[in-house]
């Protein structure tokens, strides 16, 4: 335990998760005192940068791990 | 008077002339010439400097507006950096070719006709298939000479586009196409293919991941640099508002997001990210509006200075490390702090964070889509943002130096290549929260504000959120030793195969064939032996007088067919 850098111990990974909660649970709470100017509607509407961020990148994950099963070959596929 | 020499041919020359010269006089050139070159590209005024005649064309080496002068500026800040990170590289022919790459890059932004443009532009493919082949290894020859290959390919489409083009028009003009870009201007869709070839755009971005991650660990971070900015230069200047771009530049910003999700190698997981980001620049010449051409073009400055402070901080990894794979990597922040720092200023600026450079640039893109009312294009876009921090701007800095403890324990690397590293993650942050001079930069006047409170809480919401995503899925996206297959299988696999199972087919029949003929031919040999050997009716001594029977009988049928 005390071999490990202070920024990998348990105790400080829990503690950067509950940072980063808050950080993100304010980012979305500022949205009700930001007038937005939306070009399309939806994109004005509350905390709209945040739920279509998280589903969009979750999408291109589980995209990428599909085309992952048609397309991963060893990393030795090319060598002769 | 020194305006009159093109500003790329210095560093052409002395590209000729570092492998004359030993350290320290080769390392005070190699800092001397970048600078030289900067202060000759400011020289530059508006409008055609040099023009003569080549054949019965037109020629225009040298004509400067912004845009050039924007490019070559950031070819040129792009050459200098790579100098100082590249002081400690002894291989001579590297350093060599990376200059006169450079040169030939500098070249094409201020050619004023396509002719010029052609010439460099194959300067270009040459010099930087010896930046790859420069890395000496089995893997960097075979990958450099498929990567070459591609490259003549799309030289020939281009020098077919130019000659169709010219022979359309009548002008060598380098000026936009897009206007007459109808289904029967052949030579203007001709250039088009040329230019995308080298843009890294489907159906051929495979040769980009293919060929730059085997590169040394300087020869990669200057590739990243010069061939695929210089195809964003020519489509801007040739194909503002060019519809399809839109669509290709998206399925380039996808592309390289889902394959940088696959990949294990860092380097590679650059690379895809390479044809990522120019995705973005290409779409928004698409969309044409001044905005957004200034958005592309901003973006590929910003994109140079941040794509090579990421590759110098793999560089650096690769250098002190020798290992390239994420499953190899990790804990490497315990013990490079500067190349862990760097790294991640770069992943920031790349993931478009505010007070990154990334920020001011891309954003322009995106508000040029939904100035014109592009739905389906402003959401695809936002989503490839939001995608960028998840396959480089996380994934980069988290599986290379940080993750699982690998327990390599390098240093920093050396001081140049630190000094290199810290100029340019100063320069990301700079552009950032000062972009007013890269705006004064841009070829339209700027009428935009990045920094609104609504555009800073928006975006970091999109990007922290694509964190959060990032290490929820984190188990969905454990390193594998694995590669994914691309275009590049049909040239790698299929065809050899094909053509070996050809050969299977044709090579017995072709064998069974000659044999036949050859036992004809013997037969036929054998006949004529019967007759005219030794032995033969024919070779036997006639006596006179059949000699003369026979005359007499040719000479009756002559006469006889006289007469018919």
């Amino acid at each position: 335990m005390k071999d490990k850098h202070w920024l990998v111990r348990p105790d400080t990974i829990r503690k950067l998760w509950i940072g980063s909660s808050v950080v993100l649970a304010l980012l979305v709470i500022a949205d009700l005192f930001v007038h937005h100017h939306g070009a399309f509607g939806i994109d004005e509407t509350f905390g709209f940068y945040a739920w279509y961020g998280l589903l969009t990148c979750a999408a291109m994950v589980f995209a990428a791990k599909g085309l992952g099963l048609i397309l991963k070959r060893p990393d030795d596929f090319y060598d002769d | 008077m020194i305006s009159l020499i093109p500003p790329g041919l210095v560093l052409v020359a002395g590209g000729f002339l570092l492998p004359l010269l030993r350290n320290p006089w080769r390392g005070w050139l190699m800092l001397a010439l970048p600078l030289l070159t900067l202060w000759m590209v400011w020289l530059i005024p508006d409008g055609p400097v040099l023009s003569g005649a080549f054949l019965d064309y037109t020629v225009v080496p040298i004509k400067g507006d912004a845009l050039s002068r924007l490019f070559a500026t950031v070819f040129v800040i792009m050459a200098f950096a790579g100098a100082i990170y590249g002081l400690n590289q002894d291989k001579v022919s590297e350093l060599a070719a990376t200059f006169v790459y450079a040169g030939s890059a500098i070249g094409v932004a201020f050619a004023g006709d396509l002719i010029t443009v052609f010439v460099f532009w194959e300067i270009m493919a040459i010099a930087s298939t010896m930046v790859v082949w420069s890395a000496g290894s089995q893997r960097s020859y075979q990958a450099g000479m498929r990567y070459l290959a591609i490259h003549l390919f799309g030289g020939v489409v281009l020098m077919s586009g130019i000659v169709a083009y010219v022979g359309e028009t009548g002008s060598t003009a380098f000026v936009s196409m897009s206007i007459p870009l109808t289904v029967d201007s052949v030579g203007a869709w001709l250039i088009l293919v040329g230019f995308l070839i080298n843009a890294g755009a489907p159906p051929l971005s495979a040769w980009l991941p293919d060929a730059y991650p085997e590169a040394s660990y300087t020869g990669m971070v200057t590739l990243s640099a010069f061939t695929t900015k210089t195809a964003v230069y020519v489509l801007l200047r040739g194909f503002p508002g060019a519809e399809i771009l839109i669509w290709i530049g998206l399925y380039m910003a996808f592309y390289g997001i889902i394959y940088a999700l696959l990949e294990n190698d860092m380097r590679r997981i650059l690379a895809y990210s390479i044809v990522n980001q120019v995705g973005f620049m290409v779409a928004g010449i698409g969309i044409g509006t001044e905005m957004a051409l200034n958005g592309a073009a901003a973006h590929a400055f910003t994109h140079i200075i941040y794509k090579a402070l990421l590759l110098m901080s793999a560089g650096s990894v690769l250098f002190m490390t020798g290992k390239r794979k994420c499953t190899d990597l990790g804990g490497l922040f315990q013990s490079m702090p500067i190349t862990c720092v760097c790294g991640i200023i770069g992943a920031l600026s790349i993931s478009s964070f505010p007070f990154t450079s990334g920020f001011i640039s891309k954003s322009m893109i995106s508000q040029g889509a939904a100035d014109q009312g592009l739905t389906v294009a402003w959401f695809m876009l936002t989503a490839a943002s939001a995608g960028v921090f998840l396959h480089a701007g996380i994934k980069f800095p988290w599986f290379v130096f940080f993750q699982k403890d690998s327990g390599l324990r390098p240093p920093d690397p050396p001081l140049n290549m630190c000094v290199a590293m810290v100029l340019f993650a100063f320069l990301c942050i700079a552009i950032g929260v000062f972009p007013g001079p890269l705006y004064a930069l841009l070829p339209f006047p700027v009428d935009y504000v990045p920094y609104t409170f609504s555009h800073v809480i928006t975006m970091f919401q999109l990007l922290l959120f694509s964190g959060l995503a990032f290490f929820l899925l984190l188990p969905q996206m454990k390193r594998t030793l694995t590669i994914s297959l691309d275009v590049d299988w049909l040239y790698r696999r299929l065809a050899p195969a094909v053509i070996r199972r050809f050969g299977e087919v044709f090579v017995p029949a072709d064998q069974r064939a000659r044999k036949m003929v050859l036992i004809r031919f013997e037969k036929f040999v054998a006949g004529i032996f019967r007759h005219h050997g030794p032995q033969g009716i024919l070779a036997r001594t006639w006596p006179t007088g059949s000699t003369v029977m026979w005359v007499a009988v040719l000479l009756g049928v002559y006469l006889v067919f006289y007469y018919i």
